[in-house]
């Protein structure tokens, strides 16, 4: 199998949407859901070849001396999550069809987003880093363009942007960390790579390489402090926000560090930063998911919960730790994703997504609220569920994590207490407990709505009741992958009755407790929030840009003035310095001046155009100016006589001519003398850059001369100008025959120049509107 | 010889200097002329002046006289006074049509628009 193929479809098929989209309306979306289920099942295929260590290395040279290269690699870990991403992006796909249906730039719609699969799947199948970063940033850019996709709205607008802010900084930050690395360890592939961790992690280079690479991770899964654009990202159509901002994109960052982890991790700075910022995220995410009033918000909360557990779990490291991380990987994407497309369900159906507008519904739409709390009690963790054995795995690797498992524990306990309660709040609030009027009239949702959590909730279920059959299979080689050695488990539901259960039970316990106590709770943690967490992170991103913004602004004002003369005056002044410290350094000050070989006719001619040149500056007439330019042009003629130069002397005096016509032409329209504008201390400023600037030219002709470097090329023209260019004249056998070239390109400037002559002539200025 | 000559062009470039330090757009435009001016003359000085009499094959002859002057300044002088032609040119019509519609030949008024 081509693993480039399977990223280039895709691709392919987003570029062809704009025909598509015209050719079929409604049901593209229903169509373009095939591929993706196409490659779920293709990648499928490849399991068990998976499991038997049969890994995929492919690779095309792409700039071969820079050690980039299109490669590839398919294992456990990048097939697990070449499978999210197509089995998500085919019900994704199928949720579209009907979602987006009546959206006014739907086929823009599905670009985005088969843009955003394409480089998912090659950011997961990436064996090269650099070719990685590449399809990182295109999720990132994509991102931002779905974020953005009801850009009338200047909130939408806003959260783009700040998304793509986030995520672009700390993927230059990756790159960076990415070139570090690739210099260490003298290759950009991983295959290579995971060779490599012994050398990584004891070059001096370790630490900064390690940060930048979190950096872009952090960003990309929204951890704590980076984890505000998350919620943002809530402005993008629903389906957006369940595949991107919760199955895959936001993924994308723990697959880095999953991937990197036999690499870099197993040190202290790798397992405390991680810790440090998965545990944060855990709980700040957890505890603000509980007091949101909108269902998508409460997700994205919950989502960067999920995230920092991820995080942490890497962190930890432990192999049971990596084993909760995958099996809780695919628990919250299945969870995850269900609870947003029913979010966007009802908000499509009701017409708000206000839990204080939603209440008691289930009755009208049973197939929902069935699916809804099969998804929930997977997310609560309640047996016989996926999220349950999730869970418990969890906990046993934070009990047995070495030193600090007390502490995590807790942690985790506490962050699973709120997400409990969080989703009991969620079923409850939108199905049971008093009717509410929302804006229209509730009713089951459509089919096509429902057949995303309908089959997640389902999936969960059966993974869960039969681990060893439909889990294990999937779990086991990417374990492997991120261990760098086989491992071998076995995930069952039951555990017996242990510490582990017993925590369980906590949790579930407290959950319930707390989301018995919803009203009192959520009412004093509101108050308690707009007292201390006045500030959001958001706010203060944006002041951050806001003054970032203006700071440039002033900055550039300084530079970027926009009067030509002080442009021009810094360009004189740099380059007379420059120039006059150059012929000092090198030639010294001296020079022989021999005056007496000069003949007197030279030095009139001279005098004059000396004379003409300083009355032409100072006069204040113009027609004067002007025909001292003429007696210059004419004089400049003569000398070009006297030194053999006849046909520049004759091409001279006609250009010389023409211009003094065309000059008496336009200033005749002009008024007829030349206002002082300057000031006095001005003018003087720059009579003495003028006299530095004039000065080192006169210097560097006196010095040039002795310069030879190589024999004149003329000498050749002399010899050739007849016998090969069949020409006496030999200026002008120059000028057609060995420069033809050049001759020819003076010609279309010249022809430019008539022409924009012409029609700026000819064409009449647009008469202002009178006011 | 050449040092009178380049005197002439010192002169000249300082003279361009200043005009297009100006504010006035006909300065502007003068300068820019002093600068075609001296930078014409200094390609020429490039070349040898010892040698004076025109760079033509003489009749009967099929390699030019050694006393020639050096034909290669002359074509790059040549080409390039045609070209400043057609920028001068271009450059005062442009400053007769912004006259028109600004009213003024200051740029920094321009610049408050």
């Amino acid at each position: 199998m081509q693993l480039i193929r399977i990223v280039g479809v895709v691709f392919f098929l987003a570029f062809l949407t704009p025909f598509i989209d015209k050719r079929l309306g409604k049901i593209s979306g229903y169509l373009y859901a095939l591929l993706p289920a196409l490659l779920f099942t293709l990648l499928l295929k490849q399991l068990p070849d998976i499991i038997d260590r049969h890994f995929i290395i492919q690779s095309i040279d792409w700039f071969p001396l820079l050690h980039v290269h299109l490669s590839f690699y398919l294992d456990g870990l990048s097939l697990l999550f070449a499978l999210l991403i197509t089995g998500m992006g085919t019900l994704v796909f199928i949720y579209s069809g009907y979602y987006m249906q009546h959206y006014p730039m739907r086929g823009r719609f599905y670009f985005y987003i088969l843009l955003f699969m394409g480089a998912m799947l090659g950011l997961v199948l990436a064996n090269n880093l650099i070719t990685l970063f590449l399809f990182w940033e295109i999720t990132s850019f994509s991102s931002f363009l779905l974020i953005g996709f009801n850009h009338e709205r200047p909130e939408a607008r806003a959260a783009a942007l700040q998304a793509l802010l986030i995520t672009g900084f700390g993927g230059l930050a990756m790159l960076a960390g990415f070139v570090l690395l690739g210099n260490v360890a003298g290759s950009y592939e991983l295959t290579d790579l995971l060779q490599d961790g012994a050398v990584v992690k004891g070059s001096k280079m370790y630490m900064p390489l390690v940060l930048l690479i979190l950096a872009g991770a952090f960003t990309k899964s929204a951890q704590f402090p980076f984890h505000f654009w998350l919620p943002g990202a809530m402005e993008a159509p629903t389906p957006v926000s369940a595949y991107l901002h919760s199955a895959t994109m936001v993924k994308a960052g723990i697959y880095l560090l999953a991937r990197l982890q036999p690499i870099l991790g197993g040190t202290d700075l790798w397992q405390f930063s991680l810790g440090l910022a998965g545990a944060m995220t855990m709980l700040v995410g957890a505890y603000f998911a509980f007091t949101q009033f909108d269902l998508k918000k409460i997700l994205a909360y919950t989502t960067i919960s999920a995230l920092g557990m991820l995080v942490l779990l890497v962190g930890i490291g432990t192999e049971l730790a990596i084993t909760a991380m995958v099996i809780f990987l695919i628990v919250h994407s299945l969870y995850k994703g269900a609870l947003f497309m029913i979010a966007g369900a009802i908000d499509k159906t009701v017409g708000t997504r206000d839990i204080r507008h939603l209440g008691g519904m289930w009755p009208v739409m049973p197939v929902a609220a069935v699916a809804t709390f099969l998804t929930l009690f997977s997310m609560a963790g309640l047996p016989p569920f996926l999220g349950f054995i999730g869970k418990e795995v969890i906990y046993d690797a934070k009990v047995q994590a070495p030193e600090i498992a007390v502490y995590l524990a807790i942690l985790a306990v506490a962050a699973n207490i709120f997400m409990v309660a969080v989703a009991f709040l969620f079923g409850h609030g939108v199905f049971f407990g008093k009717k509410k009027d929302p804006p229209k009239i509730p009713r089951e949702p459509a089919i096509p709505l429902l057949i995303g959590p309908v089959v997640l909730s389902v999936t969960s279920l059966f993974m869960g009741i039969y681990p060893a059959i439909l889990t294990q299979p999937l779990v086991l080689p990417a374990i492997d992958a991120v261990n760098a050695s086989p491992v071998k488990l076995h995930i069952q539901l039951w555990h017996g009755l242990n510490l582990v259960f017993l925590l369980s039970v906590i949790t579930v316990t407290l959950g319930l407790t707390l989301f018995f106590f919803r009203k009192p709770a959520t009412k004093a943690l509101r108050k308690f929030n707009q007292r201390y967490f006045k500030i959001e992170f958001a706010d203060l991103f944006r002041k951050l840009v806001e003054s970032f913004l203006s700071f440039t602004k002033r900055h550039t004002e300084v530079v970027q003035h926009g009067y030509h003369r002080f442009y021009l005056m810094l360009i004189f002044i740099v380059s007379s310095l420059l120039v006059w410290y150059q012929i000092y350094h090198t030639r010294g000050w001296g020079f022989e001046a021999n005056w007496e070989e000069v003949p007197f006719y030279l030095i009139g001619i001279s005098l004059l155009i000396i004379t003409a040149a300083l009355g032409a500056v100072f006069t204040r007439s113009r027609l004067v100016a002007i025909i001292l330019l003429g007696v210059i042009g004419y004089a400049m003629a003569f000398i070009f006589i006297l030194y053999g130069a006849v046909d520049v002397a004759i091409t001279l005096i006609l250009v010389e001519t023409l211009v003094l016509v065309l000059f008496v032409m336009v200033v005749y329209h002009l008024p007829s003398y030349m206002p002082k504008y300057s000031r006095p201390t001005s003018r003087i400023r720059d009579g003495i850059i003028a006299l530095v600037f004039g000065g080192f030219m006169t210097a560097l002709v006196l010095k040039a001369e002795f310069i030879k470097i190589s024999p004149p090329i003329s000498d050749y023209f002399l010899k050739e100008a007849f016998t090969k260019g069949h020409g006496r004249n030999i200026v002008n056998v120059i000028l057609v025959d060995f420069r033809g070239l050049d001759t020819m390109g003076e010609t279309v400037v010249l022809m430019i120049a008539a022409i924009g002559v012409f029609s700026l002539l000819k064409l009449k200025p647009k008469k202002k509107k009178e006011e | 010889m050449e040092i009178i000559l380049a005197i002439v062009i010192g002169v000249l470039y300082a003279a361009g200097v200043y005009l297009l330090l100006r504010r006035s757009i006909v300065k502007l435009i003068l300068g820019l002329i002093f600068f075609s001016h001296a930078t014409n003359l200094l390609v020429f000085l490039a070349g040898s002046l010892s040698k004076v009499s025109p760079p033509f094959v003489q009749e009967g002859q099929k390699v030019a006289q050694a006393s020639v002057a050096d034909p290669l300044p002359q074509a790059l002088v040549l080409t390039s006074l045609v070209i400043g032609f057609g920028i001068t040119a271009f450059a005062l019509v442009l400053i007769y049509r912004f006259y028109q519609s600004s009213g003024t030949v200051d740029f920094d008024q321009l610049k408050e628009d």
